[in-house]
């Protein structure tokens, strides 16, 4: 099974912690994982702000370096079904096929993979923080709105992990605001919506907010800094991946 | 009205200066939402009926035309008189000249979002006519030369403290009077006068029923029965999707637009207006505005399914925290985003980018309108028509064109992170909007890339 790793450009750049923890979680699965280097970005921040238009560079290089693959696995919900939903490279064919092998990281472990048990453990509180693409566009867990049984992948997994204290915040899927360039160009109400949540997951004690985006993470991160806040944020991964 | 220029961000930027109040507000609203999942969860049916009414819904939208005829020659045969409007002005006109025919200028209201969409209040207050809304809220909102700030709930943006001495003011309650009971009892003996002294009716309609002619108005108050009952001339404004095929369908839009709404098993008063009472007259006013042209738009038309509970306006965490107000349209919130750029696409540029993209007004919608991927076609409308600002397209145009170069990244990135770490003043400085209420991420020495290209040989 050869994977070819996406890791977002963000991530690339700013959090490589989360892309390297995603490479060992999945290596230690026995997994074939491959880096294409010349990898940028899926386009997204582009598409979600209405240039849609101008994401043809990407979704080629995307088309160029992912194609070839059995799976296309990365550490971000919303990056992926961003790939899932518009990727249209010149080559419409290629493009299709990598629609269909893209996978978030912790479906792909739970679907894919099939994993039921993991060597992993973190004795900390933690919360888990529900992206809203992970959750709404692929279907990570079951969403609050709708009268429908429950069930979480990204739960699932932290289960699997020894000593973990799993608490939930009292809104279990709020969004957190980050919203690509929504957290700039609607500032203020971005921010408000960043310091609820990281003040419902406060409230209950938790130490780590952990997720399947790191840009929600990075976003929270950003408000628990200034407000010089004990707690931290980690990415799923980075919690899988500890011993 | 018409000057208002502020974008939903300046706007909602002004609302959050009182914290505290966006938080009060948030959580009144999300205490509905919990109203609503609750009254939801009990019905284990939901998801059915929610499907259901959306099938129905395709059903209106593809036949609109042999229903709206058919409701037509149902409605005259039962002895309503039929009124066909283009547009907002159209409508404005055709209710005023039934007035004027009447030589009435004291009229009561029921709630009716079709004629905040057209602007009536303000249409027939400059003709001299004096229109009282008698839903209590819109009442609210009108003594305080407001609109609606929610389509449901129109003054949720009021503090009981604030309508006391609204109350106060205006009805000659006691001062510091903020107790809702009596606030209520004030405004009953203050709209009773005029339900029993006004001649002319005006209410909206929640749903009008092709096989019978006849329609529904769903009140919480009795208001709409009340002044309708006691008028002479009954005049109902409806736009052409409030149409729905069969009377057993109310079945299924009855059970889900008051759960959606607050949370009730249904609204107090479901009212069937079939014809007119003996000495009564009448009228319905089956409005266009722009409604054929959203039919229209493949993308778009599913947005007329909406039978405005309000539910996807309680569950966007954006609009809990910007208020109705920011949105500078008769239907604020999610749905409204994309109601509004159909009617004046520049206008209304903004709205669609008033959202994170989140997904939770899909989901508690009860005719699954798709509204968030909506939101997100609306915006590449938005831009190709060239309704973008200009500054944020040139720098889109910078971020493609580096993206589509994995050198140009690869270097831009270094550079970004090298900088951050030399001069991190620079970067933390408070005039870029990410730095308000956040701090950058601490820059790590090497990319991921950079990091693998050195720890595993394989490519």
């Amino acid at each position: 099974m050869k994977i070819a790793l996406f890791i977002p450009c963000y991530i690339d750049q700013f959090y490589p912690q989360v892309g390297i923890a995603t490479l060992e979680v999945l290596e230690r699965l026995g997994c074939d994982v491959h880096f294409p280097p010349n990898q940028t970005c899926c386009g997204q921040p582009m598409a979600n702000s209405g240039y849609q238009h101008l994401d043809g560079g990407c979704d080629n290089l995307i088309v160029k370096n992912f194609s070839g693959y059995d799976y296309i696995v990365g550490p971000s919900g919303s990056c992926i079904l961003h790939i899932k939903h518009h990727l249209h490279g010149e080559d419409e064919e290629a493009s299709k096929d990598i629609r269909g092998k893209v996978f978030e990281f912790t479906e792909f472990l739970t679907d894919i993979l099939k994993v039921e048990t993991l060597e992993a453990r973190f004795p900390h509180k933690v919360g888990l923080h529900q992206s809203c693409h992970g959750q709404r566009g692929l279907h990570l867990s079951q969403m609050s709105e709708l009268v429908a049984p429950p069930f979480s992948k990204p739960e699932k997994l932290l289960g699997m992990v020894k000593d973990i204290e799993l608490i939930k915040p009292e809104r279990v899927d709020e969004c957190c605001g980050f919203g690509g360039t929504f957290c700039v160009f609607e500032e203020a109400v971005s921010a408000k919506m960043g310091k609820d949540r990281v003040a419902d997951h406060q409230n209950k004690g938790i130490e780590i907010i952990t997720g399947v985006d790191v840009s929600c993470l990075m976003h929270m991160e950003g408000i628990m800094r200034r407000q010089k806040s004990p707690m931290k944020v980690m990415h799923i991964a980075e919690i899988l991946n500890s011993r | 009205m018409q000057t208002v220029t502020k974008s939903h961000a300046e706007l909602s930027e002004g609302f959050n200066k009182d914290e505290a109040r966006v938080s009060w507000h948030d959580e009144t609203l999300w205490w509905i939402r919990q109203k609503r999942d609750k009254a939801a969860h009990q019905m284990p049916e939901w998801e059915w009926l929610r499907q259901t009414a959306s099938g129905i819904k395709d059903y209106v939208l593809g036949n609109l035309h042999d229903l709206l005829e058919l409701f037509e020659a149902n409605a005259l045969a039962n002895g309503i008189k039929v009124h066909w409007a283009a547009d907002a002005a159209e409508h404005n006109r055709i209710v005023y000249g039934i007035l004027q025919e009447h030589g009435v200028t004291k009229i009561v209201k029921s709630k009716s979002m079709l004629t905040e969409e057209c602007g009536l209040n303000e249409y027939l207050h400059e003709k001299q006519v004096d229109v009282v809304d008698t839903d209590l809220g819109e009442r609210i909102v009108q003594l305080a030369g407001e609109v609606p700030s929610h389509i449901v709930l129109p003054c949720i943006h009021w503090k009981k403290e604030e309508i006391g001495e609204l109350f106060h003011k205006f009805l000659g309650t006691p001062e510091g009077n903020a107790d809702p009971q009596f606030l209520t009892g004030a405004a009953r003996i203050h709209l009773r006068e005029k339900f029993l002294t006004r001649r002319v009716a005006i209410t909206g309609v929640n749903f009008a029923v092709a096989e019978t002619g006849e329609f529904v108005v769903c009140t919480n108050e009795g208001n709409a029965d009340m002044g309708t009952h006691l008028s002479d001339i009954h005049i109902a404004c409806m736009g052409i999707e409030k149409i729905i095929p069969k009377q057993e369908h109310l079945g299924i839009f009855l059970r889900l637009l008051a759960r959606s709404a607050t949370g009730q098993p249904t609204t107090t008063y479901n009212s069937h207006f079939k014809k007119p009472a003996p000495g009564q007259e009448m009228h319905i006013v089956l409005v266009d505005n722009g409604r054929s042209r959203q039919l229209g738009r493949p993308d778009f038309r599913n947005s007329l399914k909406c039978i405005r509970c309000g539910a996807c306006m309680n569950t966007c965490p954006v609009y809990r925290r910007s208020g109705g107000h920011s949105y500078k349209y008769a239907i604020s919130g999610p749905i409204g985003s994309i109601l509004a750029p159909n009617l004046d696409m520049e206008k209304h540029a903004d709205l669609p980018f008033a959202s994170t993209l989140c997904g939770s007004c899909s989901n508690v919608c009860p005719v699954k309108i798709d509204i968030h991927d909506q939101l997100y076609k609306w915006r590449q409308e938005i831009t190709k028509n060239g309704h973008a600002p200009k500054a944020k397209t040139f720098a889109m145009k910078i971020v493609a064109a580096v993206l589509a170069r994995p050198w140009m990244y690869r270097l831009g990135g270094s550079v970004a992170r090298k900088m951050m770490r030399l001069f991190p003043s620079l970067m933390n400085n408070k005039s870029i909007p990410w730095n308000k209420a956040r701090e950058l991420p601490a820059p790590p020495k090497q990319s991921f890339g950079e990091w693998y290209a050195k720890n595993r040989k394989k490519v």
